[in-house]
């Protein structure tokens, strides 16, 4: 510090000292903000596009899995839709993720519902929200019976309704 | 309560404060030298920053590495730019380690009492070295591939131990993906952990020891006079650094790092095959050295057992150059002096077909003569 800067002019008057203060302050403050931008910019995930699924087929009829449990889970896309077997001619499909926080619903034959694990989420056989915390209703998709030869069993495919 | 006041009450700033304020640095015509470390300390904290940044978007797997990088590459906003920072300052860190350690090396600061800062400088550049050669395989090209498989089998020919260290570098027989997960784990956990453990050693080491004057300084016998070191010099090195980060963003604008072709563990290794060019010299050394062996000893690894003592020897200079106390030339500044030409020639002679090797050869005259004529300058100036 020498004398001159202890004994500052009026505001008026720009001394040397604070212009360059000035200068340098800013040049860092546009270094530091140059470096801040493509470092939050990179932290973004970049959206990556994933192709539309309209349909997919979901196997046979009578897929063992289908008939035992009673339900499978199947791939729409990046998607997963949970097909149910509610009677021999009743096949209905969901969107299997729950609306609630994001877990994979499983069906319950003895109690005809639609259950979430995570937090006891229910949703009845149209998708409705019954009980539990799910605040909506799950997406339903249409499931349709193709045949597929002559001597093997009908196929499932499953679409956005 | 100021904030201050509250930090003052409960760490020991004033002390750190007591000590920045007497501590200086000495000012000399070898000065400049003093600002190398510091240098490659830049770079190793940029290497830290870009480094973590691309762990979160690199995927270490055989099927992923290269597809994660190309989407780095791609993709993901300034993810060119991070990755090409962090190729390019990892090539000048290495470089300007180079330069520390030669630089400290002949102006003998390694001198007592400052032999295990030493001993920690070296082990910090062979860790930069690892850094180096396990960075290189992770994006999964064909380069990378086979400078890794090229390497590692070198370590293989070492006797006796040789089997387990190509077993153990490899995480396997041969380099697959197995090795490229050891390789992320050297490179992004266990090195790290490591080297920022010795460079907090180092950097206490040289803060509380302060600088060495050079012998022919100090044979002068005049005192010697000093810059503080808060803020003075490391307003210095705060420039030096600015400066620094202008030269790697303009390389990585300008120059982007390649990514090359994945890795096919069934396509033969093309022309280009070579490792990063610090390795270069060793790489030619291997190349001149004919097949065959001798008392069960492969020719391969003599030059590898060769490289393998000197390291150890230049680790120990301190301790083995008694002259350097005194500030006497010894026959380490010769041997040290071979050693540089070697590693300097041997590479040179690696890039033979870039460049004419007429011209390195003229280039390196240019600048030796340069460098005498300024010391018989500085001589005649100085007195």
């Amino acid at each position: 510090m020498t004398g001159y800067d202890t004994q500052p002019p009026g505001p008026a008057f720009v001394t040397r000292r604070r212009l360059l203060d000035w200068m340098l302050g800013t040049s860092t403050g546009a270094l530091l903000l140059s470096i801040a931008y493509p470092v939050v910019r990179f932290l973004s995930p970049p959206r990556v596009p994933e192709a539309t699924t309209r349909q997919v087929e979901a196997g046979p009829v009578n897929d063992p899995e289908l008939i035992e449990r009673g339900f499978k889970i199947v791939r729409f896309g990046a998607e997963p839709v949970i097909l149910i077997r509610v009677a021999e001619d009743d096949f209905r499909a969901f969107s299997a993720t729950c609306t609630h926080l994001d877990c994979i619903v499983e069906y319950q034959r003895a109690d005809q519902r639609i259950w979430c694990n995570c937090h006891n989420g229910q949703y009845d056989l149209t998708g409705r929200n019954v009980a539990g915390p799910p605040p909506r209703p799950l997406e339903r998709y249409a499931v349709n019976r193709v045949a597929r030869g002559p001597r093997e069993p009908a196929g499932l495919v499953v679409s956005r309704s | 309560v100021s904030l201050s006041a509250w930090l003052e009450a409960r760490l020991p700033l004033a002390g750190v404060r007591r000590f920045a304020s007497h501590k200086t640095v000495p000012v000399h015509r070898y000065n400049s030298f003093y600002f190398l470390g510091g240098m490659a300390l830049f770079f190793f904290l940029v290497q830290f920053a870009t480094g973590v940044l691309l762990m979160l978007y690199y995927r270490p797997s055989a099927d992923e590495a290269f597809e994660s990088v190309e989407f780095i590459m791609t993709t993901v906003a300034f993810g060119w730019l991070i990755r090409s920072i962090h190729s390019w300052s990892a090539n000048l860190m290495i470089f300007f380690a180079f330069l520390h350690l030669v630089s400290v090396f002949f102006l003998k600061a390694y001198r007592a009492p400052r032999e295990l800062t030493w001993v920690t400088g070296c082990l910090l550049f062979f860790l930069m070295l690892a850094f180096g050669f396990s960075g290189y395989l992770l994006p999964w090209n064909q380069l990378a591939f086979f400078a890794t498989k090229v390497g590692t089998d070198v370590a293989g020919s070492v006797p006796v131990v040789g089997e387990w260290l190509l077993r153990f570098l490899r995480g396997g027989d041969r380099v697959s993906g197995g090795t490229l997960s050891r390789f992320y784990g050297w490179h992004v956990a266990i090195l790290p952990a490591v080297t920022t453990g010795l460079v907090a050693i180092h950097l206490a080491q040289v803060q509380l020891q302060g600088m060495s004057v050079p012998p022919a300084v100090e044979r002068r016998g005049e005192p010697v006079p000093g810059m503080k070191f808060f803020p003075d010099f490391l307003l210095r090195d705060l420039f030096g650094w600015v400066l620094a980060l202008g030269v790697i963003i303009s390389l990585a604008a300008l120059f982007p790092w390649e990514l090359g072709e994945k890795a096919d563990p069934f396509a033969p290794a093309s022309a280009e095959i070579r490792p990063e060019w610090y390795f270069v010299f060793l790489f030619e050394t291997l190349k001149l050295v004919p097949g065959g062996e001798i008392a069960g000893i492969e020719y391969e690894a003599i030059p590898i057992l060769f490289f393998g003592f000197s390291a150890a020897l230049v680790v120990l200079v301190p301790f083995l150059d008694r002259g350097a106390a005194q500030g006497r030339r010894t026959l380490f500044d010769l041997l040290g002096g071979v050693a540089v030409a070697y590693m300097v020639g041997m590479t040179a002679w690696g890039y033979r077909s870039w460049t004419p090797v007429y011209a390195i050869v003229a280039a390196a005259a240019v600048l030796g003569v340069l460098g005498i004529g300024t010391r018989a300058g500085g001589r005649r100036a100085g007195r």
